[in-house]
């Protein structure tokens, strides 16, 4: 597959979100305002860059060598840890604004099924290190994308009137259900 | 027993926490998958949960959730090292899905909020009703999304490579019932749950009022 067509992909066709069900939690949880939510996708998106090359260096150089490739669930997420860890670090020492910007969304992505399922998607489907790279950083685009226009769908949403069963969760589910209709669209011919 | 109902009930992980939503959505598009995604879930909450409160006194606070992810880890690998020798296709079908619950909040939150506290046999018990309940309602949706956008129930098919024979119902007469294929994309997953968990709120949730709106 050409790179561009993969970008495009990876935000529009195959979102990360709305059609791979990765990274619900702060796509529900998150949302509640676009400010937050780009916080979010941000985050999200610096980290998948960094822990895509790691990652695809520590597989291909270490574990295919070593033969040990049932401990790749065990090493993504210490790489991942290992990376929000050090992000935190950096941006504390010397991009002070950043952080505080970022606040706790950085922490939380630890525990993102986002960046963990990608990372295993990446090497599923054998991309090279330039296609992982853009792999995670179109998906990193199409999450921030979804979660800003389901943000301020949600701002919108406050001051509707829904039945009382359907509030909260239920309500955001549906939408979200018919923004992936839309997004399905983009696949069709 | 008490806390068994509590986890399938009051604290239903799914559609009351609203913790593990991603396989929940991903899974569901078939009987078989959801119940053997809801057992792998159970399998690993129950025996991670046990280690982790077993371990309770000799983990240190400050590398508490490496640890904990570390734990769950080892029992995700084993699950999918079976699946792969045993049932291929069932590994194929639930793909990422499977190595992904290392990092599902269902299974680091009881292990943060219950294991890293209390003794093993509450622990036990609050894991197997967690356990059981994100299964029940694994199952509930994966029956829902199953007979509604295929017209079948599948419920031995993968796993047909170890109990020898497969099942698959069909439920309505075929010429006259017209899958809505909507219902097996993602987009079906989205609203059939939030369906589910608006149905779970009018029957289980007291404290709301019955509805001015409306």
């Amino acid at each position: 597959m050409n790179l561009i067509s993969l970008f495009i992909a990876s935000i529009l066709t195959s979102n990360v979100v709305l059609t791979k069900f990765l990274g619900l939690c702060p796509f529900i949880g998150a949302s509640n305002n676009k400010k937050d939510a780009l916080k979010m996708g941000v985050s999200v998106t610096i980290v998948l860059i960094i822990t895509s090359i790691i990652t695809y260096l520590l597989y291909y150089y270490v574990l295919v060598l070593l033969d040990a490739t049932y401990l790749v669930n065990l090493l993504f997420i210490l790489v991942i840890a290992f990376v929000v860890q050090m992000l935190e670090m950096i941006f504390k020492k010397y991009f002070l604004n950043v952080y505080h910007v970022l606040d706790i969304y950085l922490p939380l992505i630890t525990t993102n099924c986002a960046i963990m399922g990608l990372l295993l998607i990446n090497i599923n489907s054998d991309y090279n290190l330039i296609e992982a790279i853009i792999n995670s950083f179109g998906s990193g685009l199409g999450f921030t994308l979804v979660i800003i226009v389901f943000g301020s769908i949600r701002e919108k949403m406050e001051n509707s009137n829904i039945p009382n069963n359907f509030k909260g969760t239920p309500i955001a589910l549906i939408t979200a259900g018919i923004m992936a209709l839309l997004f399905g669209s983009y696949m069709g011919g | 027993m008490k806390m068994i109902k509590n986890g399938i009930i009051n604290e239903n992980p799914l559609l009351v926490l609203l913790l593990g939503l991603c396989p929940a959505l991903a899974v569901t598009n078939n009987f078989e998958n959801a119940y053997i995604m809801g057992l792998s879930l159970l399998f690993i909450l129950v025996s991670s949960n046990i280690i982790i409160s077993l371990l309770r006194k000799t983990i240190p606070d400050n590398v508490q959730i490496v640890v904990y992810v570390v734990i769950i880890s080892t029992f995700v690998t084993l699950i999918s090292l079976l699946l792969k020798e045993y049932a291929p296709s069932l590994n194929q079908a639930l793909g990422i899905y499977l190595p992904i619950l290392t990092v599902n909040c269902v299974i680091l939150s009881r292990a943060l909020a219950v294991a890293s506290k209390e003794k093993v046999s509450k622990t036990f018990l609050d894991a197997l009703g967690i356990g059981l309940g994100y299964t029940f309602a694994l199952m509930l949706i994966g029956l829902i999304r199953e007979v509604l956008g295929n017209n079948t129930i599948t419920i031995m098919d993968g796993i047909s490579s170890v109990t020898g024979y497969r099942m698959i119902y069909h439920v309505f007469p075929d010429n006259n019932f017209i899958p809505m294929n909507f219902i097996k994309e993602p987009s079906g997953a989205f609203i059939i749950l939030g369906l589910v968990i608006a149905l779970f709120n009018s029957i289980y949730k007291k404290e709301v009022k019955p509805n001015e709106s409306n």
